[in-house]
């Protein structure tokens, strides 16, 4: 038998040691089987739907999808991307929520976070143009399922609540503006606020509730606040669930055309 | 033991009645165990079969109720001989008169009291006529009349429909497994869409302007991005239609309720053009108005040209500014 190398003993010791490790009862605990994480894994079809069927991830995609919904051009990702987005903006917007008090001091906040937080005017950028972005994917988003008539029977109530969905990223957009309580924010709430109050009949109930007076204040700020961090996330959570309930419920993916 | 759906139930004991040529209620009783089950001849029917090769395919559907002679020859059997059932005790003596080929009519008009027409009794490919069959089913050994001369050429053991007991609801879809073929693709632009993120983020900053203060009013103030179009409605018409009618009424009412004013089945672009028209007319509009808003709109909300007066839009400040 040829003579190791020492190189070669502890290669194949690491070797021995990961194999070990993978196949031991604390990383069969974590994943179930079926996993490509544990030892053993092969490519089979039996294999593949375990790796769907025995993870959480099964709530949210069936074993098998059509084979045209899978190219990238059919949905560009854009629906998959908005709940990115919408997770990214979770993590970003809790980690923010450490430094930020939605009172008189919240400019003195922003201005701390961006100059003498590490890492802190990224976060901020991220959770910000993220919005944008998110925003814009929702909507491309709803476009996408226009053009390929993917809201007709059954998937109409779905589309209903596609529309909801887009309505309250824009409501949790519209209510982040306002946090950095800059000039910027301030005004744009304002000029938001305003159109709001041509409401008919109720207009004025309808600024001044979301006022919590007569113009943006700080009461406005901490009102904002809540519908930005905990209402409207609330209620998107939901009402996300339901989407990706009803798309799986109504046939997965729409098509081919 | 296990329920057998009645009318399952029937429909055998309908198909044993015509073979053993008793009555329905009796093999119902049979197969329930409430009485002795008929004994089966011996006698081979394949013979009988075979002997008795006939044309009755030539045999026209309506002879059966024609009165015939007595002498008819065999290739003139009729409908009512083929699908007559047999008495065991009978189809005994039947070989000895093969040679004869003599036939006994049974104009199906003599069938005793017509039952209701059964679809069992009627489905095979065999040429089955309802009458005789619901004579086989109805009538009691002894009024069937199975005269000596009766050739018989061939028995029904049982009626098979032709449709198959499950039908299937839906085509079969060619699908692929979401793991590897979606979850990778989706992997992939999860990781492209961080990474442009956190790019985006590095290089552009985030504007942030001096302290609120609601006495200095900028001009002009405007907006989010995404409510501009509205705004730059808000500049031509009266604030009710423009700033709440449009959005409200067109914006969430209509727009919720496309798919139900929208009925046509169609997915395919060429079959909805006035759909397709519609939708991109409207991205068009709301696209120009927003742009207008965000960059051809000045102090006092007047026209500027980008390339000339400037930028005002804050929400852009570092992009404007990014070299």
């Amino acid at each position: 038998m040829q003579k190791l190398s020492l190189r070669d003993k502890i290669k194949e010791a690491r070797i021995s040691a990961a194999d070990s490790f993978r196949g031991g009862k604390l990383m069969s605990s974590i994943f179930r089987p079926g996993s490509p994480f544990r030892k053993g894994y092969v490519d089979s079809p039996r294999n593949r739907s375990y790796v769907v069927m025995n993870n959480v991830l099964y709530h949210l995609h069936p074993v098998k999808v059509k084979r045209h919904g899978v190219r990238l051009s059919y949905t560009l990702c854009l629906g998959g991307l908005s709940f990115f987005l919408f997770i990214v903006l979770t993590i970003t917007g809790i980690w923010l929520m450490f430094y930020f008090r939605p009172t008189e001091l919240a400019y003195v906040d922003i201005q701390n976070l961006q100059t003498s937080i590490a890492f802190g005017s990224l976060v901020r950028n991220m959770h910000r143009w993220g919005a944008h972005l998110m925003v814009l994917v929702v909507f491309l988003h709803m476009s996408r399922v226009f053009y390929h008539g993917a809201y007709k029977a059954p998937r109409e109530f779905n589309w209903v609540i596609g529309v909801i969905l887009l309505l309250l990223t824009l409501l949790l957009s519209f209510t982040g503006y306002l946090l950095p309580w800059d000039q910027l924010a301030i005004w744009a709430v304002t000029v938001g606020g305003n159109m709001a109050g041509y409401t008919p009949v109720i207009g004025a109930q309808a600024k001044f509730g979301l006022f919590a007076g007569l113009e943006a204040t700080t009461a406005t700020l901490l009102r904002f606040y809540v519908l930005h961090v905990l209402f409207l996330p609330f209620i998107i959570v939901i009402f996300m669930a339901v989407h990706f309930w009803r798309v799986r419920k109504d046939g997965g993916i729409s098509g081919p055309l | 033991m296990v329920d057998i759906p009645e009318h399952l139930l029937l429909r055998t004991a309908e198909a044993r009645a015509k073979a053993l040529g008793i009555s329905v209620e009796q093999a119902l009783a049979e197969m329930k165990g409430q009485s002795e089950p008929t004994i089966i001849s011996k006698e081979p029917d394949a013979q009988l079969l075979e002997e008795t090769a006939v044309q009755e395919a030539e045999v026209p559907k309506s002879e059966p109720d024609v009165e015939k002679p007595k002498e008819e020859p065999a290739a003139e059997k009729t409908e009512s001989e083929v699908i007559t059932p047999i008495k065991e005790e009978h189809a005994a003596e039947t070989p000895q008169k093969v040679a004869a080929v003599t036939i006994e009519e049974k104009p199906a008009a003599k069938a005793p009291a017509p039952a209701p027409e059964k679809p069992a009794a009627q489905a095979p490919a065999a040429k089955v006529s309802a009458p005789p069959a619901a004579a086989a089913k109805n009538g009691a050994p002894e009024e069937v009349d199975f005269a000596p001369e009766v050739k018989v050429t061939q028995r029904l053991l049982t009626v098979v429909k032709a449709k198959p007991i499950q039908k299937p609801v839906a085509e079969p879809v060619d699908k692929v497994n979401t793991w590897p073929h979606l979850m990778l693709p989706e992997f992939v632009s999860l990781m492209a869409m961080t990474a442009f993120l956190i790019l985006l983020s590095a290089i552009l900053q985030a504007p942030l302007l001096e302290e609120a203060n609601p006495n200095v009013t900028p001009n002009p103030a405007k907006a989010p991005w995404y409510f501009l179009g509205l705004q730059e409605l808000l500049s031509y018409w009266d604030p009710q239609i423009a700033g709440v009618m449009i959005p409200l009424v067109l914006g969430v009412v209509l727009w919720m309720a496309f798919p139900y004013i929208d009925r046509n089945p169609e997915t395919n672009p060429s079959k909805r053009k006035f759909a397709i028209m519609f939708y991109t007319f409207f991205l068009a509009g709301a696209g120009v108005l927003t742009i207008i808003g965000v960059l051809f709109r000045g102090p006092g909300w007047n026209w500027t040209y980008p390339w000339i007066d400037g930028i005002w839009f804050d929400d852009l400040l570092d992009w404007i500014h990014f070299e």
